[in-house]
């Protein structure tokens, strides 16, 4: 397999992983949302509704940097990032 | 002396927002010095537009890369600002609130749907767009598929999303205009399009992309001093975001105490058209499992497929840089979004409980009729009282308001002075305005590079097609704001629209684009035309009276649109001939961050 074959085998996997995350905070919390709101959530806000207002909004900023991060350390990893003068 | 300019974006910035800051401050002080309510409101939208048009002017230019890409310079951490400005639009600004005030959790599944999206933009296409160097997402579908057809069915598709939801911001800017300068709609409308066009004339992406960044830094002011401000005063927290789990309880135990009476149809009939009783529960989840998952899909979906938000990623220097240039974009709309529930909550509480000076529900018909907000809202077809069960008192139901006073009116009510008015009306204005822009930028950009460069004539020199990207940029808009005139749509419904037409047609010829080798060119126009056939067929049906099937309903018709054009294409690429070894090299070489983009620098 070639050195680009790799990268982009890498590259897929943490696609899948993101689009994971993504599914639990933007549909899997949903899917069972009345069940969840009787809890106390974060703050004290019931459980569903800060999700809906907050959490799953800040958790979408934290997911996107951390991608970012880890696909740039693929990039370097099979020498594909760029260079400066690019 | 470019190269100076970027560098000193932070110093620019900062005394810009320094600047603005003391403009506030000077109001504050004439206000107090007796001057009038509808001056400061005048002089706070004349003064920013001013500054947008100052910034439009200085940035002009007569280069192509310039005008389409913004020279492709844009540091990560400012196109991030301009793409929250661009994203959040007048709606966002101004409605959005009054929905959440209305309708609940419901209605939250956009907030949900409108940051969960850029997940997928970060995550499938804005690093790999980046990468193909293209000027206009139509420039990727004609050159990654090939053909004058595929990239024609991408100026097609990006045309109806991006009308549909340029009509709504310009009404907006109009609607904002018409109340704070005080000239009629159809005029105001008028006013609205001319500051948007001074925006991005001259110096177009890069132009619009200096004065987004101003109208973010206007418009976050102009939402959160409120919230802040308005919460301290309450005494509900001085941090609102943590602290009002209270507030939130305690509105649910006054929904408990009130019950919601459903109004008599007649009763409703002397309600004036637009305005809305509370009649759902505030934090209770009120919708279907699906409801709330559909609406957010297809909203997440249409974010992802929206070229005037996709065109901002094309603007940074690299494609590490549009990467982490997603994540700052969405942590500065998180800011106004998570701020939006806070405002909708303090609102509620500050008008429905008694406890509180500013309450209203429980006192007499006289009492309420007296008070200033009241009278000058009731005029200005916000509010309504109507004492529905003849007792006297005003009860829950017998209240009605308009989404927007939820944003226009709360800062009045809670007794915040006149000049944190004539912010907000500034930072709705800046919303609408720096949407418009983007939109009238994104389609003008793809009909006059992908349809006259790219198809009519190949061989124009740069003079020629940035006169006709001006020209139509003015055409577009004028078109736009003729049919904004009309006033056929609300404004929020027209947006959502619009993210169903552009996931219908363009989400899956995008995304597969950069993910499936094997998809080709014939797939992709039946993606394409199929599924944006598909939507707006659906709609049609629903609208018509026609039933619709798995609860999905004309806010959603893109689900169905999607569905189809995957279907469609992935049927119809594997029916036919697999792309030629150049087009799968040029997928692969998309997919590494290093060596040469696709295409040339300037093309």
């Amino acid at each position: 397999m070639s050195n680009q074959q790799k990268h982009w085998e890498k590259t897929r996997g943490l696609l899948f992983i993101t689009l994971a995350i993504w599914f639990v905070f933007s549909i899997g919390i949903f899917l069972f949302g009345a069940e969840m709101n009787e809890v106390t959530g974060p703050f004290g806000y019931p459980w569903t509704y800060w999700f809906t207002c907050q959490g799953s909004l800040g958790a979408f900023v934290i997911l996107i940097f951390w991608f970012a991060n880890r696909q740039e350390k693929i990039d370097e990893e099979f020498g594909f990032s760029e260079r400066e003068d690019e | 002396m470019k190269g100076n300019f970027i560098d000193n974006l932070p110093k620019i910035y900062g005394i810009y927002t320094g600047g603005f800051v003391g403009f506030i401050i000077i109001m504050a002080i004439a206000e107090q010095m007796g001057m009038t309510a509808k001056t400061i409101g005048i002089a706070f939208v004349a003064f920013t537009v001013f500054i947008y048009a100052l910034i439009g002017y200085l940035s002009r230019t007569a280069q192509a890369d310039a005008y389409y890409v913004a020279g492709r310079q844009v540091p990560t951490v400012f196109n991030g600002m301009a793409t929250a400005a661009d994203w959040m639009s007048g709606a966002s600004f101004v409605a959005m609130a009054g929905g959440i005030y209305f309708k609940g959790y419901g209605y939250m599944a956009l907030l949900v749907g409108w940051t969960g999206g850029y997940v997928l933009v970060a995550s499938l296409l804005a690093p790999y767009l980046r990468k193909f160097g293209c000027y206009t997402v139509p420039d990727f579908i004609g050159t990654r598929y090939g053909g004058n057809l595929a990239r024609f069915s991408a100026v097609v598709v990006l045309t109806v999303a991006s009308f549909t939801y340029v009509t709504a911001q310009i009404n907006a800017t109009g609607t904002i205009a018409s109340v704070a300068l005080d000239i009629p709609f159809q005029y105001a409308v008028y006013v609205g399009l001319i500051s948007i066009l001074l925006c991005s004339m001259l110096g177009g992406m890069r132009g619009v992309t200096w004065t987004q960044v101003a109208q973010y830094i206007v418009l976050i002011i102009a939402y959160l001093l409120p919230v802040f401000w308005i919460s301290n005063k309450m005494g509900a927290g001085f941090f609102p975001h943590f602290m009002l789990a209270d507030e939130v309880a305690r509105i649910g135990e006054l929904e408990q105490q009130f019950g919601f009476v459903k109004n008599a149809a007649a009763d409703l009939k002397t309600v004036p058209k637009g305005l809305a009783g509370i009649t759902k529960a505030h934090s209770a989840v009120n919708a279907t499992p699906w409801a709330f998952i559909s609406l957010a899909l297809a909203m997440m979906m249409g974010t992802a497929s929206l070229p005037h938000v996709m065109m901002r990623y094309f603007t940074t220097p690299s494609v590490k840089a549009a990467r982490k240039s997603v994540g700052w974009s969405l942590f500065f709309i998180f800011l106004l979004y998570s701020s939006a529930p806070m405002l909708a909550t303090l609102s509620k509480l500050s008008l429905i409980d008694p406890n509180l000076p500013t309450g209203i529900i429980g006192k007499t018909f006289a009492e309420v009729e007296a008070i200033d907000w009241y009278q000058n809202w009731n005029q200005a077809n916000l509010m309504f009282i109507s004492d529905f069960n003849g007792n006297g008192t005003l009860e829950l139901n017998e209240f009605f308001m308009g989404g927007k006073a939820v944003v226009l009116a709360t800062p009045e009510i809670a007794g915040l002075p006149y000049v944190i008015s004539g912010l907000v009306a500034a930072g709705g204005m800046a919303a609408a305005m720096s949407t418009a822009d983007g939109l009238i930028l994104a389609i003008a950009n793809a009909i006059s590079h992908d349809v006259y460069y790219k198809i009519i004539d190949p061989k124009a020199e740069t003079a020629k097609r940035l006169l006709v990207a001006r020209v139509l940029l003015v055409v577009i808009g004028f078109a736009g704001a003729t049919i904004a005139a009309m006033e056929i749509q609300g404004i929020l419904g027209s947006v959502i629209w619009a993210f169903d037409f552009a996931m219908s047609g363009l989400f899956f010829p995008l995304v597969l684009g950069v993910w499936w080798k094997r998809a080709n060119r014939q797939g992709a126009i039946a993606g394409m035309l199929g599924g944006l056939a598909a939507g707006a067929w659906y709609l049609v049906w629903v609208r018509t009276g026609g039933s619709g099937f798995l609860g999905i309903t004309q806010l959603t018709f893109g689900i169905f649109g999607s569905a189809v054009s995957l279907v469609l294409m992935v049927v119809v690429s594997l029916m036919t001939a697999e792309p030629d070894k150049a087009t799968q090299k040029m997928v692969d070489d998309v997919r590494v961050p290093s060596g040469k983009s696709i295409l040339g620098r300037s093309h």
